[in-house]
């Protein structure tokens, strides 16, 4: 095969640098900037080198420590969610029918939550919850649960966590239903015919099928958790005290509430290090089942 | 060790079948006997996997009884039988080793450790599986997957039929030949009512000592091979098997003759219609010869090909196409020939049926 040389075709590739230059590069580069000084107000910057990365990766200080006591929160978090949301998705696929009309309602009733805008399920929830005119807040209080998201810690966590589940259980549980379909009705009859019970169908033929699709439910559930940011920003703002602070509202607290943009930048990028490194893990992981996959089938 | 007989079974998809043509599979009625190697044979869509599905408990029938010996296992799950299925596309368990592919049905109904392991090492002997005993299923080309499938029907000491579900499809062609003759291997060494479905008519040939044809959802034939070949007891069989298949020509008959168009032909035996509507002659091209012009049946050639073991002309007779044989070293000048027919190979078809006619002094046949 021959490849066409036309350098003509940077032309067209341009308009992309200039966007990603503008809206990313040029952003960052800022916030590297800021992070490597401090500043009094009025514009004035001084260089302080590594200070603010030193003083936030040792947890002895104010700032080290808010940041480790954010960040542990932010993986129980994510942590969590995933414990519940990845076995009850895979469970709520499993019990889906697989054909007639009622594939349809189940699929579009499970799509619904996904619809709903972020900040409107904070709202949604903000309200759910409340003791004095949210139903489920008011019922518990009735039934005599000292419920009150916004006093106890372990109420709000309850209340996010809770949230987070009905709001995004719905999309493991359509990942791991597209790849309970693809696996041909032969190994269902074949297994029928080896006298495996329910449990060993599980576990010999549907889980390994879905192994796939599990780790991407799994990388995008962490993902979006570990930044989670509206949802908690609505219902509790953090509180009670910092119990719900997770890294994403230190940040916005840190920089837009205080103002100190050499902190604040420097969080941010050591933030953006976690995820990029958790992200290629990922990567890592994934591309090894495809390439083991390629193998099994070449 | 079982003899199976599909008693008055039929099976509609659809819940409330009225007419003939709601039903997948119409009303058959057929013994399989223990330790005989069948061959299911039919195109695609006429019912096949249905019937074996059905015998394998996959899918239970809308009418008529499944006996196995004098038990009726109609309504009996699959995995109480004690039957074994081998599908078109391997299935093997990808997380296992192939060791533990095949212990996995013996597993799953609690035999002993020991006895399993023992009976692992049997079959894998049997299958040529030794070797690769402890690698891991996945990795294994499409033969072995289906060899380990098979392995895990033979695994069970008690499994009285194997059905094999178009097992070869995704097999590369040289290594067909090979399963194939394992299969037949297994057959003789082991006593196993073997059924083979098949679209394919040189597998099902080679497989097995009695054939059922299949054609829209019933049989319309069951027999040996050379039966298939020289008696088809229907239109499709005759065209279906062979190659090429059978040449049927629409006709007319009175008497112990036939005419085709505004040619005669003289038959061995007498009939005496109205059979029904539609009559038809049909021979084989084998018993076909295409001669020299002025000799017999006027005919124009299309094309003459060689087959390699025998040279088929591609003819014309009155605006319908034939097949024919052409004899070693003969050759014609122009497209003008001449059939012969043999006689004694003429089938007469009433309604795509074979009639057997009487003979010529007067006895029915």
């Amino acid at each position: 095969m021959t490849k066409t040389v036309n350098n003509k075709a940077w032309v067209f590739v341009l308009p992309v640098f200039a966007i990603v230059a503008f809206s990313a590069v040029l952003p960052l580069m800022t916030v590297v900037n800021y992070s490597v000084q401090d500043t009094f107000g009025n514009n004035q910057f001084f260089w302080n080198g590594i200070g603010w990365f030193q003083e936030l990766l040792d947890p002895s200080t104010e700032l080290g420590g808010r940041f480790f006591g954010a960040l542990w929160r932010t993986l129980l978090f994510s942590a969590i969610i995933l414990m519940i949301e990845v076995p009850l998705g895979i469970a709520v696929a499993l019990a889906m029918p697989r054909e007639g009309w009622t594939v349809a309602l189940c699929l579009v009733l499970m799509a619904l939550p996904l619809l709903i805008p972020w900040n409107v399920v904070g709202t949604i929830w903000q309200v759910f919850a409340r003791g004095d005119i949210g139903l489920l807040g008011w019922t518990l209080n009735h039934l005599g649960i000292d419920y009150n998201y916004s006093n106890d810690p372990i109420d709000a966590w309850v209340t996010l966590v809770v949230m987070d589940v009905w709001h995004w259980t719905s999309l493991v549980a359509l990942l791991c239903y597209a790849g309970l379909k693809s696996i041909p009705d032969a190994y269902y009859q074949a297994a029928r015919i080896d006298g495996a019970s329910r449990w060993a169908v599980f576990r010999t033929i549907q889980l390994p099928k879905m192994r796939r699709v599990l780790l991407i439910a799994v990388l995008l559930r962490f993902m979006d958790s570990f930044m989670i940011y509206t949802e908690p920003f609505v219902i509790t703002g953090g509180g009670p005290g910092n119990a719900t602070t997770f890294l994403s509202i230190d940040l916005v607290k840190l920089a837009l509430g205080q103002f100190d943009l050499g902190k604040a930048a420097a969080m941010s990028l050591v933030y953006n290090l976690i995820i990029l490194a958790i992200c290629w893990v990922f990567y890592t992981v994934m591309t090894n089942v495809d390439a083991q996959r390629e193998r099994v089938e070449a | 060790m079982a003899r199976i007989t599909l008693d008055h079974l039929a099976h509609a998809y659809r819940p409330d079948p009225h007419t003939a043509d709601d039903y997948a599979l119409k009303e058959i009625n057929h013994v399989w006997s223990q330790g005989g190697a069948y061959a299911l044979l039919g195109p695609s869509g006429c019912g096949k996997t249905t019937l074996l599905n059905i015998i394998s408990g996959l899918v239970r029938p809308t009418r008529g009884r499944v006996l196995f010996d004098d038990l009726d296992v109609t309504d009996l799950a699959t995995e109480a039988r004690n039957i074994a299925q081998v599908f078109q596309f391997p299935v093997v368990y990808d997380t296992m080793s192939v060791r533990e592919n095949l212990a996995f049905p013996l597993k799953n109904r609690h035999v002993p450790r020991d006895r399993t392991a023992q009976r692992v090492e049997e079959i894998a002997r049997l299958l040529d599986l030794t070797r690769v005993l402890d690698r891991k299923a996945s990795n294994l080309t499409a033969d072995m997957k289906q060899k380990i499938s098979l392995g895990r029907g033979l695994v069970r000491p008690d499994v009285a039929a194997i059905l094999f579900d178009e097992p070869l499809t995704v097999i590369d062609p040289h290594l067909k030949w090979q399963l194939r003759s394992t299969l037949k291997e297994i057959h003789r060494a082991l006593d196993i009512t073997m059924i083979y479905v098949t679209h394919d008519q040189t597998e099902a040939l080679t497989f097995a000592d009695k054939v059922v044809v299949m054609h829209d959802g019933a049989v319309v034939q069951t027999g040996t091979p050379d039966e298939l070949f020289e008696r088809p007891a229907h239109t499709f069989v005759g065209h279906f098997i062979g190659s090429p298949g059978m040449n049927i020509l629409p006709c007319r008959v009175e008497g112990a003759t036939a005419f085709i168009g505004d040619q005669t032909v003289a038959l061995q035996r007498t009939y005496r219609p109205p059979y029904g509507e539609r009559m038809e002659l049909g021979i084989r091209p084998e018993f076909v010869r295409l001669q020299p012009r002025g000799t017999g049946l006027p005919v124009r050639i299309r094309r003459i090909d060689d087959i390699g073991r025998a040279r088929i002309a591609r003819v014309e007779m009155s605006g319908r196409a034939l097949a024919a044989s052409v004899p070693d070293g003969i050759s014609f000048d122009g497209d003008e020939a001449a059939l012969a027919l043999d006689p004694r190979q003429i089938h007469i078809y009433a309604n795509g049926h074979l009639v057997s006619g009487e003979s010529i002094d007067g006895g029915r046949a």
